[in-house]
């Protein structure tokens, strides 16, 4: 480990995981209001911030916690959202499958969002690089987002009640998702898996406890998967020269 | 909900979380996946984020579930700018700005 942090891909990591600071510390600031809101006092407030790392199935359980839902529909709802972790995980384990075990868990207890989406770009960049490298940009990533994480949920906790409602910081998580995935739209297949993940799940929204968001993740993944296939199979009939 | 329920709810969280970021990562290890699932694995970013907060633009929380011009045009200034600049933070900042000018002037 201590090797890992001396690598420049550490440092490049912490370097491109700065921008994301603005987007990190509004939502945790956000989830550290809505926590109280909702009833949960500091140190309940911190231990989900801290065991959970995943903002979106925080505000979920927060919400439903407020609302006096069963405390299995709550566990269950909040555990939909993170579905997406597993694809996540799955979609890292070719770059980092062979590391140690501990090392292997350490990605997984960081592996949120902003770390998956700046990691899937640079492991698509350089694919070739060392797992020691690939590690290092992860880890990287995650030792500047997760203490802002953490202090920014505190902040909100503590000084909540004096954010004025028109900053409209609900849509700062709007707005830093489609930064990150705006970046990402350079191929067909890419632009087709994004569409159709718009167009479904805003079609699958009726569908009850966040189980729209998953299938219209599975058929977005489908599409561009598709598209690949029928963009390589396009490129063959036109000749190499065509490839892009 | 009583105290306990509550630290159940966020103990059960943190684990379920927690063992579904470690699945693959943890059970698959070194082995090689087939190339379909690495085809489908590869657009996982950009099939899961839109499908996150598409209907947060639609359909926002702040406004009580009404469509809100503000939010849908700075939704779009952000796509628009990330695909120029290629660039998060220049999204972020394309968005934030028609997002504060558009609640001003709407």
């Amino acid at each position: 480990m201590p090797s890992l942090l001396h690598r420049p891909t550490f440092r490049r990591g912490l370097r491109e995981a700065l921008p994301f600071i603005l987007m990190v510390a509004p939502f945790g600031l956000l989830f550290g209001v809505v926590a109280q809101e909702a009833g949960l006092d500091l140190y309940q407030t911190m231990a989900m911030t801290i065991l959970v790392i995943a903002g979106s199935s925080q505000f979920a359980a927060a919400q439903m916690i407020a609302d006096n839902a069963p405390a299995l529909i709550v566990l269950a709802t909040a555990l939909a959202v993170n579905l997406r972790m597993a694809m996540y995980s799955a979609s890292l384990t070719p770059h980092l499958g062979q590391a140690p075990t501990w090392q292997r868990a350490l990605v997984a207890y960081l592996l949120i969002d902003q770390a998956y989406a700046l990691a899937s770009v640079e492991y698509d960049k350089r694919p070739a690089a060392s797992l020691p490298d690939k590690l290092a940009y992860f880890f990287g990533t995650m030792t500047v987002i997760a203490p802002v994480w953490y202090g920014a949920t505190w902040l909100g906790a503590t000084v909540g009640a004096a954010i004025p409602p028109w900053l409209a910081l609900d849509f700062a998580v709007p707005i830093t998702f489609l930064a990150m995935v705006a970046p990402m739209l350079r191929t067909l297949p890419h632009l087709a898996a994004a569409t159709m993940s718009v167009v479904a799940s805003l079609a699958l929204a009726w569908m009850p406890h966040n189980t729209g968001l998953l299938a219209a993740s599975a058929l977005a993944m489908m599409a561009g998967a598709q598209a690949e296939l029928w963009l390589s199979r396009h490129k063959l009939r036109r000749g190499p020269e065509e490839a892009r | 909900m009583s105290d306990l329920t509550i630290w159940m709810v966020i103990l059960g969280l943190g684990i379920g979380t927690f063992l579904l970021r470690f699945s693959f990562l943890g059970m698959i290890g070194g082995r090689q996946m087939p190339e379909w699932a690495l085809r489908h694995l590869r657009y996982t970013a950009v099939a899961v984020l839109p499908a996150l907060v598409a209907p947060a633009v639609a359909w926002p929380v702040a406004t009580g579930g009404q469509p809100d011009a503000a939010r849908i045009l700075a939704a779009i200034a952000t796509v628009a700018a990330g695909i120029v600049t290629r660039n998060v933070l220049q999204a972020i900042l394309a968005g934030a700005v028609v997002l504060y000018l558009a609640l001003w002037l709407i």
